[in-house]
């Protein structure tokens, strides 16, 4: 085997793709041609390491340095004076957010440092693209385990052990789960994979799916191994051609190495596993909507009992769980459950990825056990607040969790303390809103997203969301009366107790929890016609502060209705019965003489 | 005089990439999502022919076709541009001002969400996430993504996709 002195490790994860991590890899091949090291340094794309916002990165080992940011003109001084004379690059080191100090090494920066990467074990560290290097991190070790010396029910009771919880959203114990799918009579089960991944502000499985397929791919051969089925599908977002693109390739990988398919590792125990692009519809995301799209049909969720586990794809019993619950599994046999239940709350078991986005310094993923506590998450990994404002709320769950602020920011994360919150884990996304969000506009956003998705098989969601977006849209637009907040939470409450599906009943947790912990910000909308944070436009008004203005004359030339008016070098008006309101004045000005209110 | 034959051999190029297709799924089960994404991908769109053919050979009837076509994002009835600008409108996007960027497309290349150019240059559609929270606010051009984009870069940006 070939042996390399150092390794160059590029992500390939999306985020870094779109910064122009591809370019990047390019300049670097060509340059170690160039300087005639190309036998002694090997490059490895890698999975996503989570850290997008610092993207492109680059990974230098042995030493482990991080660079940040990296454009193709950087290259050359990379190859030269790191690769080549062993100096590092200081200037392309991550920059500690406050005291400016530079971090060399990947460990040491406080975005990485409070997390715990047990799902994200590999991401960014392997080519997820070669089996050998995950068979080298121990890859389907936890396999060989479970077929070679346990019976299906020594596999379900150590789950249970473990106490892992369905990571994408409902929280149910995955152990319960493949018990009840194993204890449903049958010759022919399924396993499923849904990796239909579709809350607005989760990228978790995407990531798990671009840079560690395995994983997920031996997590669903060990369901399939302890609930008995031989055939499972992974049902993939058609929007992340990437992850297909790599699933196939490690499904490829895995059956000529006699890891999938017939007679797996000679164990007697067989299992095919297939990809179905979804087609894009958010309640996919539910799993018998899921399993009616698998079979062809309109994604509409039906009615439970019958469970899956009795009567799912195909009128057969089937086991469905998420991408990142599934690479979880080998890790729960490879050190034990009782090593894995280690780690984490009483009732919340092991670590969970959350997506941190919004108005956040590092947005990208972190990996944390579980009772670390939301302040923790946003201000040390996530570095605060962007252009020092101030925090407002969290919003975590996507479209069925809910708004937390600041006085509950301190309570340990797991999935009942969120419930109690009003929110939910979700799949984890953690979208960060600072006073420049309206709250009463997010709320609208989030039903206007349930309420488009909503497949209209019942009425609670088909009607009851629709009748509360136009109830929120009348309060944005100035027109809210009294009596509105009182319909909404009787709405509310009633979809929540009455909707078909996971997506009906969630869907009115924006709107409640927002209700609950800002209602001052309704009453401001309701009762002064005013909004707080200046998102409601039609609320607004724009004002020239004359003192300010220095008659430039930059946002009379991009006021699109020439409401904007003025001799140069003096200052200026504003005609606000032409104002349409649009913001691009404000954008445009250098001298804070614009302001809205 | 043998019509069948003559048929065969005005088959379009789309039509016999068809029938591999069809070939491909014979007998399969839940083959009608894949049929109709790869007929998509043949097509650019799917035509009411080419959904009654679909409808014949799997035997399927057209209505139940029609429902699952109209029921996913993906499937289109209508002919799509060269180029499909999809603007991300979810949660980081929206709060990192998604809908600059959205209006600045609309300025840009006169459609609005949902429409295509006349030319067919352009198709314009907001998505709710495209997963690439971290850069937001994100727009995919075909398979590019674009990510911390502010309103003005837009025009430069998709004067490129001819």
């Amino acid at each position: 085997m070939q042996l390399y002195r150092a390794h160059v490790l590029v992500c390939g994860g999306t985020g870094c793709v779109s910064s122009g991590s591809k370019k990047i890899e390019q300049a670097l091949t060509d340059e170690l041609a160039k300087q005639n090291i190309d036998k002694e340094v090997k490059i490895v794309e890698t999975g996503c390491h989570g850290f997008c916002e610092m993207g492109p990165i680059v990974i230098v080992y042995p030493e482990g340095t991080f660079y940040c940011r990296v454009a193709v003109e950087d290259i050359p001084e990379i190859v030269s004076e790191h690769l080549v004379k062993g100096r590092i690059v200081q200037r392309l080191l991550f920059k500690a957010p406050v005291t400016e100090e530079q971090v060399p090494s990947y460990k040491e920066i406080a975005f990485y440092k409070k997390q715990q990467r047990v799902a994200l074990r590999n991401c960014g560290h392997i080519d997820p693209e070669d089996i050998k290097e995950y068979i080298a991190r121990d890859g389907y070790e936890a396999l060989a385990k479970v077929l070679t010396g346990m019976t299906p029910n020594e596999v379900i009771e150590d789950m249970k052990k473990a106490g892992l919880r369905g990571r994408g959203g409902g929280g149910f114990s995955t152990g319960l789960k493949w018990e009840f799918a194993s204890k449903s009579p049958g010759p022919k089960k399924y396993i499923i994979c849904n990796a239909d991944e579709g809350d607005p502000g989760a990228f978790m499985d995407r990531s798990v799916l671009e840079g560690d397929p395995h994983s997920v791919l031996e997590g669903m051969l060990i369901a399939a191994f302890a609930i008995g089925a031989d055939e499972g599908y992974l049902y993939v977002r058609a929007e992340y051609p990437l992850a297909i693109k790599r699933l196939k390739v490690a499904i490829a990988q895995a059956e000529e190495m006699g890891l999938l398919g017939e007679n797996i590792m000679g164990s007697g125990f067989s299992c095919r596993l297939h990809i179905k692009e979804g087609a894009g519809a958010f309640v996919c995301g539910e799993e018998t909507a899921l399993m009616a799209s698998i079979e062809g049909s309109r994604g509409m969720p039906n009615p439970r009992p019958p469970f899956p586990a009795v009567k799912g794809l195909w009128e057969k019993p089937s086991n469905i769980n998420n991408v990142e619950t599934f690479a979880n599994v080998p890790v729960i046999y490879l050190h034990g459950a009782d090593k894995y239940a280690s780690v984490g709350t009483e009732k919340s078991k092991g670590t969970k990825v959350f997506a941190l986005t919004g108005k956040l310094r590092n947005t990208g993923l972190a990996e944390v056990p579980m009772g670390i506590t939301l302040r923790e998450i946003i201000f040390d990994i996530g570095g605060g607040i962007m252009d020092d404002k101030k925090f407002k709320a969290v919003q975590i769950g996507g479209p069925s969790g809910g708004c937390i602020p600041e006085q509950h920011l301190d309570t340990p994360v797991d999935y009942d303390s969120l419930t109690a919150l009003g929110a939910m884990m979700g799949s984890g996304g953690l979208v960060v809103m600072d006073e420049t969000s309206c709250m009463v506009d997010v709320a609208k956003f989030f039903l206007n997203f349930t309420q488009k998705e909503s497949c209209g098989k019942c009425i609670p969601c088909r009607e009851g969301t629709k009748r509360m977006l136009e109830i929120l849209e009348k309060i944005c637009d100035g027109n809210g009366v009294p009596e509105d907040i009182t319909t909404l939470e009787q709405l509310g409450k009633v979809i929540k107790n009455t909707a078909l599906c996971a997506l009906g009943q969630s869907a009115p947790n924006p709107i409640l929890s927002t209700l609950r912990y800002f209602r001052d910000e309704f009453e401001a909308h309701i009762y002064q016609k005013k909004c707080p944070a200046g998102v409601c436009t039609a609320m607004l008004e724009y004002k020239i502060v004359a003192e300010n203005c220095k008659g430039c004359g930059a946002c009379a030339r991009v006021c699109p209705v020439g409401a904007i008016t003025g001799e140069k070098k003096e200052a200026h008006t504003l005609d606000t019965s032409k104002c349409i309101k649009c913001g691009s004045c404000i954008e445009k000005c250098k001298f804070n003489a614009i302001v809205k209110g | 005089m043998c019509q069948c034959c003559n048929a065969a051999e005005t088959k379009t190029k789309e039509a016999l990439e068809l029938e591999k297709v069809f070939n491909k799924f014979a007998g399969k089960k839940g083959a009608l999502i894949p049929v109709l994404q790869a007929a998509q991908e043949i097509y650019g769109y799917l035509p009411a022919e080419v959904l009654k053919e679909i409808s014949a050979n799997l035997q399927i009837p057209l209505s139940k076709i029609y429902g699952v076509v109209t029921f996913y994002a993906q499937f289109h009835l209508k002919p799509r541009g060269r180029n499909i600008i999809r603007v991300c409108l979810g949660t980081a996007c929206h709060v990192r001002g998604g809908a600059k960027v959205a209006e600045a497309v609309t300025k840009a290349v006169g459609i609005k969400d949902g429409e295509t150019s006349e030319d067919l240059r352009y198709t314009f559609e907001s998505v709710a996430c495209l997963g690439a929270c971290g850069l937001a606010p994100v727009m995919m051009v075909n398979d590019d993504t674009h990510g911390r984009l502010t309103p003005d870069m837009v025009a430069g940006l998709l004067e490129q996709y001819k």
